[in-house]
């Protein structure tokens, strides 16, 4: 299977990389729509990417619809671009349009989600590791708390989301080793910020006025957002009397990081096309076929990592 | 207003479900003062059912007239997203309120000329705001929660007065003045003889036209109060989920109270409660310590009990056996 791929990858390349190398790529980029603010993030960083590498990006925003992205993926392949990246709505269905592509040659990146078609379909895919992030977390507590005693309450997201399944699972397996450490309670917020401070607030009056929670830890910065109110609201102190650790690295933690209320947050990078604009690049350039799956970095940011200029540096993405 | 007596099923049954939540969680019903308010699960309840609340005193009027609202979610959006901007550009909170209920106000009439002057079907007629209204919002915030720093704004949410916060305030006193304008006046009357049969009611004189305008208006009223609060709450406009299923949580809050989707007869007292018991639902289930997935199971369960109970069906059973056990404790 493997030498196949090279094989056809080569064969690819003998006929491609003549002309494509060095030469300006054209890529087109299929976006969902504009769902949340990370998306529109990841639109704006793609397209800084594009810019700094002198690629020229055709940008088609899905308004959430998969036929879209289908018509959008048949348009990039009637005008014959070099490449094309797609953040897929759904996950299946995608199997006649990226065969239509493979058949024009043209190498299909997928970004920040998985789809559910034969491997051979599409170059590469550049995703999170949704565990992995929840694990970045958990360490980060176990580093922090140390040998003490320590009773955390948890606000999943959405109930039966894969984030909320995925960051949860990362999570337990960080502290598993750790007895000292235990999820006390654990409730769904749905991502939002109005559940997260509802739901902290329950949890902070059934814990004791508070006293007995150590930490939370949020399936996302909106929900832990909504919790340091929560907290702040019962006369107790958001990231001193209660940590709080959560996930995305959304611009408005880092305010909150800056005022000392939160204290460590993992990335979820809006930077996909970066990654990919590599491989591709490499690719085009002398037919290197990348991994089928590219993991992006989830970076943990505490205090000490200047939340205030991360800060400005993120609230113009558009998120 | 409405005789104590008529609203035994719904007092009965929250009475039930609070006592129920104090067995599984006995801190339930502690209620302290800390810093200068007051504070505990059962202040929680009043302070979380604030939206629901004020989305049920205008839909229980919109349902007496045989309507529904189903776009206050999408109102409390939009007027949620207004406010936010305002106070971000630094407008002072009363020309703040002004605007936003200005607007939930338009919402309402234009709702109410969709369905009471072009006579299109209230559930189709409210649907376009209730599909369009989220997408304003967004227009409005630019796709972001829309954050802002406002003590005075923030009041609405989380502030108190005597120590009662605010929303419990605010909910009380616009059932207290929808429920006295409705019931020390014919409005009331004269809204139940629309609901029952609206071409009668216009024989004899009734202006229902007018009068559905005004329930859809009063209803836009309520949510763009229900969006403000919502707003100040996590001092930010969630144009994506502010409000979100809420007109659900309403209309289920006035079908508890006892009020018929088929119009006429209405509580706005009984819807009160009914959503007051929604939340206590809410509250409880969060403060048990249950895992997530059950949350809506065990609401359904009990919603589904309490309305078995109060249906016509039931009730009459249980008049049977109440009048079975009154002979037999006659008998010596």
């Amino acid at each position: 299977m493997k030498r196949k791929l090279l094989a056809a990858s080569s064969v690819a390349c003998l006929m491609l990389c003549g002309a494509a190398f060095a030469a300006d790529l054209t890529v087109g980029f299929s976006q969902i729509g504009s769902e949340s603010g990370w998306r529109a993030a990841e639109t704006t960083v793609t397209q800084q990417q594009a810019k700094e590498r002198g690629i020229d990006l055709k940008f088609a925003d899905a308004q959430q619809k998969q036929e879209n992205q289908i018509k959008a993926v048949r348009g990039f392949i009637a005008q014959g671009v070099d490449a094309i990246l797609i953040a897929p709505v759904v996950a299946t269905g995608w199997d006649e349009v990226l065969t239509e592509a493979k058949d024009a040659e043209i190498p299909v990146i997928l970004l920040d989600r998985q789809i559910d078609a034969p491997e051979d379909l599409y170059l590469t895919a550049v995703t999170s590791d949704q565990v992995y992030e929840g694990k970045v977390a958990g360490e980060w507590l176990v580093k922090e708390i140390g040998d003490q005693a320590c009773k955390v309450v948890e606000l999943q997201g959405t109930t039966g989301s894969s984030p909320a399944i995925n960051r949860k699972k990362g999570f337990e397996e960080a502290i598993a080793a750790k007895s000292n450490i235990t999820i006390a309670r654990s409730q769904t917020g749905d991502f939002t910020r109005t559940k997260g401070k509802e739901v902290m607030e329950s949890f902070i009056k059934a814990e004791n006025g508070g006293k007995d929670i150590c930490a939370v830890y949020a399936h996302n910065d909106d929900m832990a957002v909504g919790a340091i109110q929560a907290i702040k609201e019962a006369g107790l102190k958001p990231g001193t009397d209660i940590k709080v650790v959560s996930i995305d690295a959304v611009p408005d933690i880092f305010l909150a990081m800056a005022e000392g209320e939160a204290n460590a947050t993992v990335e979820l990078t809006p930077n996909m096309a970066g990654p990919a604009f590599d491989v591709l690049e490499k690719f085009k350039a002398d037919g290197t076929v990348p991994p089928k799956w590219i993991q992006t970095e989830s970076k943990l940011f505490t205090q000490a990592d200047d939340p205030k200029g991360v800060y400005e540096s993120k609230k113009d993405l558009g998120y | 207003m409405t005789r104590l007596r008529q609203l035994y099923p719904q007092l009965l049954a929250l009475g039930v479900v609070l006592l129920l939540i104090g067995l599984i969680s006995p801190g339930f019903f502690s209620v302290t003062v800390q810093n200068g308010r007051l504070y505990g699960s059962l202040i929680d309840v009043g302070v979380r059912v604030a939206p629901v609340a004020l989305l049920a005193v205008g839909m229980t009027l919109v349902i007496a007239t045989k309507g529904i609202d189903l776009s206050v979610g999408a109102v409390m959006a939009i007027t949620g997203a207004i406010a936010a901007t305002l106070v971000a550009d630094g407008h002072p909170v009363p020309v703040v309120l002004l605007v936003a209920l200005s607007l939930g106000l338009v919402c309402g009439l234009w709702n109410g000329v969709l369905v009471a002057f072009l006579d299109i079907q209230p559930i189709i007629a409210t649907l376009i705001l209730m599909v369009a209204g989220r997408g304003i919002a967004q227009l409005i915030t630019g796709g972001v929660i829309l954050t802002f720093n406002d003590p005075a704004f923030s009041f609405l949410g989380s502030g108190a007065v005597m120590g009662v916060p605010t929303p419990i305030l605010i909910w009380l006193a616009m059932g207290l003045v929808v429920g006295l304008l409705v019931r020390r006046t014919a409005l009331g009357l004269l809204i139940e003889a629309v609901g029952i049969n609206r071409r009668a009611s216009m024989l004899v004189g009734v202006r229902a036209r007018f009068l559905i305008l005004a329930t859809y208006a009063i209803s836009g009223l309520c949510a763009a109060m229900a969006g403000m609060i919502v707003t100040a709450d996590i001092h930010g406009a969630d144009a994506n989920n502010a409000g979100l299923w809420l007109e659900l949580d309403a209309i289920l809050a006035v079908v508890i109270g006892g009020t018929s989707l088929a119009g006429g007869r209405f509580s706005i007292t009984a819807s009160l409660i009914g959503a007051l018991i929604i939340q206590s639902l809410n509250t409880g289930i969060l403060i048990s310590g249950w895992p997530p997935e059950f949350n809506l199971i065990v609401k359904a369960v009990v919603i589904v009990a309490i309305l078995t109970l109060q249906s016509p069906a039931v009730a009459e059973e249980l008049g049977v056996l109440r009048d079975l056990l009154r002979r037999k404790g006659a008998k010596p």
